[in-house]
């Protein structure tokens, strides 16, 4: 499978929260029902660029049962390869676009007897959705939200409203910090942990509840990873027969779908296995970037990712 | 006493480890008879100064050595039953950070980790080592009833007197093997009882 199933939607609503955040609201076009997901999951929107089409993972933050319209919110990356710059500059109200059905790779254990959530800046989103779903059947949990500054903590205030008891806020110019071996010391038995954030902080988290004896089932995060961009280089495509160029600004995944070869994804960002591609020959480095593949199968060179890694040297010849 | 190494089977049946020390904020070591030695080699000073053991001697003679390890708190009680209290009360009051050792006959190990599991944690977070006696809890499939330490099949269901055959299915839930009516077609032809392994 090519990804998950597509919707066809119209872009009803933008709102602009702060200098980087921006929220986008989707309705089916036929006007039809939105499948329901669980908190945590996330759409695939497919964003026509000129040439260029580039499939960029979004968690959902609405309600999970709210079948009318799916929202998500994007921050600007503006050093990135520009899926986020043409969300903010290029996408109109009334504009229609393709998103996938929601896939849920960050899901809610719901065996947990408490859910702790620690959030970095824009990881807030998917926890938005989870929060709105445990709060259906008065779930027990707490959030822990870093933000960088006041005027950049998207939906603080929201949070602080509604769930004045559960919500702490931390911001990193006041010098406030997560007290993160204090925070997980004291937790009830059954407690399970999710991170959303940055990579520091989410191996941060990781590192720290494993060392505080904390089972490896009860530790949950998600990152997506945007693929980046890097020098161009050649792959063969031996099943399709194919020589392919992958340019600078797209991902090696990229560069197959230009070539009109399906190749199977999901996450597009490098956490989900979907992509995982057998190299067949090779001369030259890899450049692993993803969280699917142990460092076993990084160092023997007989697998890629193509959604996030890429490749330099001579030769690559893939089982595509 | 030699560790004995059950034959494989089928995939409800349970499958032991053996214990082995583990960063936690606390340690909640419960074992019966013979599973006292697993502890005893598990046992670290560091990790006794945080540590909470409830043993059920079962007529063995381990209490003071375990007594001598020097835990932070010390439990002995005649049966599991009469321990069980005692274990519902250590997983309320536990904190996440809490490691779990259990060790010793399967009913005992069985029946701890189910109470693990509802207290929250996660079957494979569980540690476990099988000492002792082979003997299994068996549950009669007809009335329900437990009947402990089996060491035969078939064997007499203390509770309805049907006469059970030993199987591997087992029951998480109720930490026991099914038993099962060997004679039903035929009343009163039932074959000579032997070792569960044997
Ligand atoms: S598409 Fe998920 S890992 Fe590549």
């Amino acid at each position: 499978m090519s990804g998950a199933e597509k919707i066809a939607v119209q872009v009803t609503d933008i709102v602009p929260l702060n200098d980087l955040v921006t929220r986008f609201k989707f309705e089916r076009v036929d006007g039809g029902l939105l499948p329901t997901f669980s908190g945590g999951a996330h759409t695939v929107v497919e964003m026509r660029d000129g040439e260029v089409t580039r499939l960029n993972p979004y968690s959902l933050m609405s309600d999970p049962m709210d079948q009318l319209a799916y929202t998500i919110s994007v921050r600007r990356d503006d050093e990135g390869r520009g899926g986020s710059l043409f969300m903010h500059n290029n996408v109109k109200v009334g504009d229609e676009m393709t998103i996938s059905y929601p896939v849920n790779l960050f899901s809610l254990d719901l065996r947990a007897k408490k859910h702790l959530f620690l959030a970095g800046g824009i990881g807030i989103t998917p926890f938005l959705a989870q929060i709105k779903q445990l709060e259906r059947f008065n779930g027990n949990w707490e959030l822990h939200y870093a933000c960088r500054t006041e005027s950049l903590g998207s939906y603080v205030d929201e949070l602080t409203d509604r769930h004045p008891n559960e919500t702490h806020i931390y911001y990193d110019d006041q010098d406030d910090k997560i007290d993160l071996t204090k925070l997980l010391d004291g937790q009830p038995l059954g407690t399970h942990v999710y991170v959303c954030g940055p990579k520091g902080m989410i191996e941060w988290v990781r590192k720290t509840a494993a060392s505080e004896g904390w089972p490896r089932e009860a530790i949950h995060h998600e990152e997506f990873l945007a693929p980046q961009p890097g020098k161009p280089f050649e792959v063969k495509l031996a099943v399709s027969n194919k020589v392919i160029q992958v340019g600078e600004t797209e991902s090696l995944l990229e560069a197959i779908e230009r070539a009109g070869i399906h190749a199977p994804y999901l996450c597009r960002g490098g956490a989900c296995g979907q992509c995982e591609t057998r190299v067949i020959d090779y001369t030259g480095n890899f450049i692993h970037r993803d969280h699917w593949l142990d460092d076993d199968e990084h160092a023997n060179g007989e697998k890629i990712m193509p959604c996030v890694s890429r490749f330099e040297g001579k030769t690559l010849v893939l089982d595509r | 006493m030699s560790k004995f190494t059950f034959p494989t089977s089928i995939r409800s049946r349970p499958v032991y480890g053996t214990l082995e020390e583990r960063d936690g904020s606390a340690h909640l070591l419960i074992a019966d008879a013979h599973g006292a030695e697993a502890i005893l080699d598990v046992a670290t000073p560091l990790m006794m100064e945080k540590a909470h053991i409830i043993y059920i001697p079962k007529g063995e003679a381990f209490e003071d050595k375990l007594r001598a390890l020097n835990p932070a708190s010390f439990y002995a009680g005649p049966t599991y039953a009469a321990a069980e209290a005692r274990i519902h009360k250590a997983f309320v009051d536990a904190k996440m950070g809490l490691q779990v050792y259990l060790t010793g006959t399967e009913g005992l190990i069985g029946q701890a980790q189910y109470a693990a599991m509802e207290a929250g944690i996660p079957h494979t977070a569980i540690q476990t080592e099988h000492r002792g006696s082979t003997a299994r809890r068996m549950q009669c499939v007809h009335c329900k009833g437990i009947t402990e330490d089996v060491e035969t099949d078939p064997f007499v269901c203390s509770h309805c007197g049907l006469n059970l055959f030993v199987r591997d299915h087992y029951s998480r839930r109720r930490a026991a093997y099914q038993g099962v009516c060997i004679d039903a077609e035929d009343p009163g032809n039932v074959p000579q009882a032997k070792g569960i392994y044997e």
